[in-house]
Order: C-alpha cells, then structure tokens, then sequence
C-alpha cells in the first residue's frame, strides 16, 4: 500500500477513535451538541426505516438526486450552446456579454426567494435556482474553451473547406471539451449547494428537509446522517461526471501520450 | 472564431444587448401580460430600492442591513483567511501534515456550506456566530487549497539554492516561500471571498434575524418582489465591490513580480 494511502486510513480511524472516545468514552462533548456514533447509527436505523421529516431515506435521496441530475442537465443543455455560440460569434459575444455581466454578481442562492415568490415551495422553484447556479458555469468555460482552441487548427479546417456543421461536431466541441467539463465540475458543485439552501428555505421532501426538520427538533444524529448523504451524494455524482470526461476526452489523453 | 470586430461596434452591440433585455422586462412588466407582483418593472425596483435606503424594513434600512450582513461576512472571511493560509502553507511545506490533513480534508470539501446550517444554529446560535460559521465553512477550502499550491509548486530550485547557501530554515520560509507563494494566496482569497458571500446570503435566508438575506426572506414572507429584487441587486453590488477590490491587489501584486503579461 502506497505510504499515503496508508496515512490517511490511520488518520481516518484515529478521527472515528477521537469521536468515539470525547462522545462516549470520556463524555467531553454532550449529545445535545454533538452525537456519538451509535446516536448517528440509530438516526440512520430511524430515518431509512420509519422515515422521518415525511419519508424515508430512499424517497429523501430519491427527490434531491432527482432535482439535482434534472436541473443540471437541463443548465448543460442550455449553457453550453450558449457558451459555443458567445465564443464562436463576436456578434453574439457584444450582445450578451453585457447582461452575463450585470447578472453573474448576484449569487444564485440570493435567486431562492425571488424563485419561492415565482413558483411556490415545489420541485419547479428548485429546479429553476438549480438551472440558474448551473449555467453560468457551463456558459463562462465553454466561452472560455471555445476562445482557447488553438488558432491553426481552426484556420485548417477552414482551409479544407469543411462544412459548418462537422466544423461544430469535429472541431468547436472537442476543442473547447476539456474547459467544458471543467465547467460542468463547477456546475455540479453549484447544484448541489443550492439545492441543499433551497430545502433548507423550504421542501417537502428531500435532505435538505430532513436537516431543517433535525434543526428543529434538536436532533444531532440526525442533522449528521444528513450532512453524511449530502457528502455521499456529491462525491458520487463527481465521480460519475469524472468518468463521463475520462471517457469523452480519451482521444484527448491517447493524443498526449502518444506526443510523449 | 470569427474576426475581431471594432470596439464601436461591440459598444454599439453591448448597450443594444442591455437595452433590449432592460426594455423586455419593463415591457413585459408594463403590458400588464404579467401581474405587477409577479414582475414588477425595473422603474419599481429602483423606486423600492432608494425607499429602502431611507426607511426601514424588517428591523432596518438597506444599509443597516447591509452593515450587518458585511460585519458577519468580514469576521468570517478573515477567520477563514487567519487559519486557512497557514495551513496550507504548512501542508506543502511538511510532508507528513499533508498526507494527515489531506484525508479528512477531501471528506469535508463534499459538505456543502451551506448544509452546516443547523450545526451552526445549534452550536453557536443563529445571531452572529451561527452565520460566521456558514461564511467559514464557505470560504475556508479555498484559502486553504491555493496556498497549498503555492507552497507546493515553489520553483525547487530557488529552495535548492537558499539551501546550498545555508539559508537557515525558518528564514527560507519566510523569504522565499511565502513571497513566492503570494500570488496564488491572493487568487485564492478572491475565490474565497466570492463563496464566503454567497454562503451568507445562504445563511441569512435560513436562519437569521437581520441581514440582506433576512429582508428578502421578509419581502418574500410580504409578497413583496421588489423588495426581493432591491435586495439581489443590493447584494450584487457589493459581491462586484468585493471582487473588484481584490482584483486590483491581485493585479498591483502581479505587477510588482512583473507577471503581468
């Protein structure tokens, strides 16, 4: 086992050791503030069983993976041809830019409110906040991309007289990937802050609500079970955007190596 | 890419760009298509805007509010700052913190912020320790990530000749690692700043009892959209305000290495 790989695993158990001894052990840290690990396993028991906030586990996770996998697709289908489009055309670029520039400020947390007034406490609103944390990224990098491709190559294809239409296909998108995706990792991470905030604002379901619920109920273990999905389920659907890109820019990395 | 195109037409372009989105709003706000408290007109936001300026709303005015939401900001930011930059500094600098602090660090980053939110209401109430927290957590990763690399990525041979010179270790530290390292501290307090402000309009909305993010809550509470929409803008424009100052020390920093290019 590589050396780090090791130190971070005794660090890991030292941490759950630590835990376990100020919780339980030695009763430094009341359970009112912080739970001990069987508290944390009991919620989890509790909420995965007989549910809790209005459901259980599976229906929570369901609902905000949901609303996340929705909306950000949703932003990448719209913010990425935008963002083609703004590096490709300078026209486009001076039209839209301008407004970009005004809105980008504003946080999209600060949209909840003007959302909830919009469309009510339902999906429709988190949807909405969602799309709007997603795309800016999506449309900034792909921008960005777009601009970064290298010169020549464009003029190449020009010169070979290719058809718009592969230009975009074989060209623009493939050049412009490796800041889109970098763009769509931003965009992930965006989601699933906003919808954790929209939530905790208002839901019916999702973890969100069940943190807001264990806020209220002043229930430790159960604000932890729920810190706990939410880490699980960004780490996972990371993972998965990880090996989306691993597998759209493999000709990418086939190119470098072979380079040398 | 297409060719350049003159910057009279790319003004010409821009204003046109902002004018039409500007006029669809007014437009569609003034035909009546949509209800007043659905969208209200960008002349409505404005008038609320300068009435909130001067009359107070859930408990204060726009700057009262704004004052509050920046103090809780400040405290957190530099919290974040004070214990994240010396942190990473000594993760890239001692091996052995790295491969320790790593681990649990990766573990945390999932967390988002803004789900500290009831810890934070529980351990430090929702006055003004709990939204410290929430800024902290937002703004702590960055700080700590960048100067991280710019401890890590020290030029090895600037190190290797302050070795072979004798430079005694703490004074390598101190003039050759951290100058080097400045520039990419600076990048990572403007990211820091950015996360740390949106974490608190996130805080303010959840739990807070004065705050920008409490007047929208409240405007949103009174089915008022423009005090909803004053309060973006307000909160805007002192995001740009943040970002752009930072900006200017990254840029007078960059300058005086002379890696500007």
């Amino acid at each position: 086992m590589p050396r780090r790989v090791s130190i971070g695993l005794i660090t890991i158990l030292v941490v759950c050791v630590i835990w376990y001894a100020v919780t339980t052990g030695l009763g430094l840290i009341p359970s009112g503030r912080f739970p001990s690990p069987a508290e944390t396993w009991s919620a989890f028991i509790h909420v995965s069983g007989r549910g809790y906030g209005g459901g259980d586990l599976t229906l929570h996770v369901y609902n905000s993976l949901r609303l996340v996998v929705l909306g950000f697709l949703f932003a990448i289908a719209t913010g990425v041809p935008l963002g083609l489009l703004m590096g490709w055309s300078r026209t486009a670029e001076a039209l839209i830019n301008p407004i970009f520039l005004i809105i980008r400020p504003i946080p999209p947390l600060a949209w909840i409110p003007l959302a909830i007034l919009w469309l009510g406490l339902g999906d429709a609103a988190k949807m909405m906040v969602i799309w709007f944390s997603a795309f800016v990224p999506s449309v900034i990098n792909t921008y960005a991309g777009v601009r970064n491709i290298d010169r020549p190559v464009i003029e190449a294809a020009y010169m070979l007289g290719m058809p718009k239409t592969r230009f975009v296909g074989e060209v623009l998108i493939p050049g412009a990937s490796p800041m889109i995706f970098t763009g769509l990792r931003l965009s992930l991470q965006a989601s699933w802050t906003t919808l954790v905030a929209a939530e905790l604002v208002g839901a019916f379901y999702g973890i969100g609500r069940v943190l807001n619920v264990a806020q209220q109920d002043l229930y430790p273990g159960m604000i932890l079970v729920g810190m706990i999905a939410v880490a699980i389920l960004g780490w996972g659907t990371t993972r998965l955007l990880g090996v989306a890109e691993a597998y759209a820019l493999r000709w990418n990395t086939a190119a470098l190596a072979a380079k040398g | 890419m297409q060719k350049q195109i003159s910057f009279t037409r790319s003004v010409v372009l821009g204003l046109l760009g902002l004018g039409s989105f500007i006029g669809l709003w007014h437009g569609l706000a003034v035909s009546g298509m949509i209800s007043n408290v659905f969208l209200p007109s960008p002349v409505e936001v404005y008038d609320r805007f300068t009435t909130l300026l001067d009359r107070r709303f859930a408990g204060a005015t726009l700057q009262g509010h704004l004052f509050a939401s920046f103090q809780r900001f400040a405290y957190g930011f530099l919290l974040a700052a004070l214990i994240g930059i010396p942190l990473g500094l000594l993760m890239g600098w001692y091996q052995l913190l790295d491969e320790i602090v790593s681990p649990l660090f990766d573990a945390l980053r999932f967390v988002a912020p803004i789900a500290w939110v009831p810890f934070a209401a529980l351990w430090f109430g929702t006055g003004i320790g709990g939204p410290i927290m929430i800024i902290f957590a937002g703004a702590f990763p960055p700080c700590v990530i960048n100067a991280y690399r710019g401890a890590k990525f020290v030029d090895p041979r600037l190190i290797e000749a302050a070795n072979m010179l004798g430079t005694p270790s703490h004074r390598v530290i101190r003039e050759v690692l951290l100058p080097s390292s400045v520039p990419s501290i600076i990048s990572g307090l403007r990211v820091s700043a950015g996360l740390g402000w949106q974490s608190l309009v996130g805080a303010e909305l959840i739990v807070a009892s004065a705050g920008v993010g409490y007047m929208m809550v409240q405007g949103q509470a009174n089915i008022s959209t423009t005090t909803v929409m004053a309060g973006m803008v307000a909160i805007g424009l002192v995001g740009l305000a943040l970002d752009s100052a930072l900006r200017l020390v990254e840029r007078i920093i960059q300058r005086r290495r002379g890696l500007e290019n």
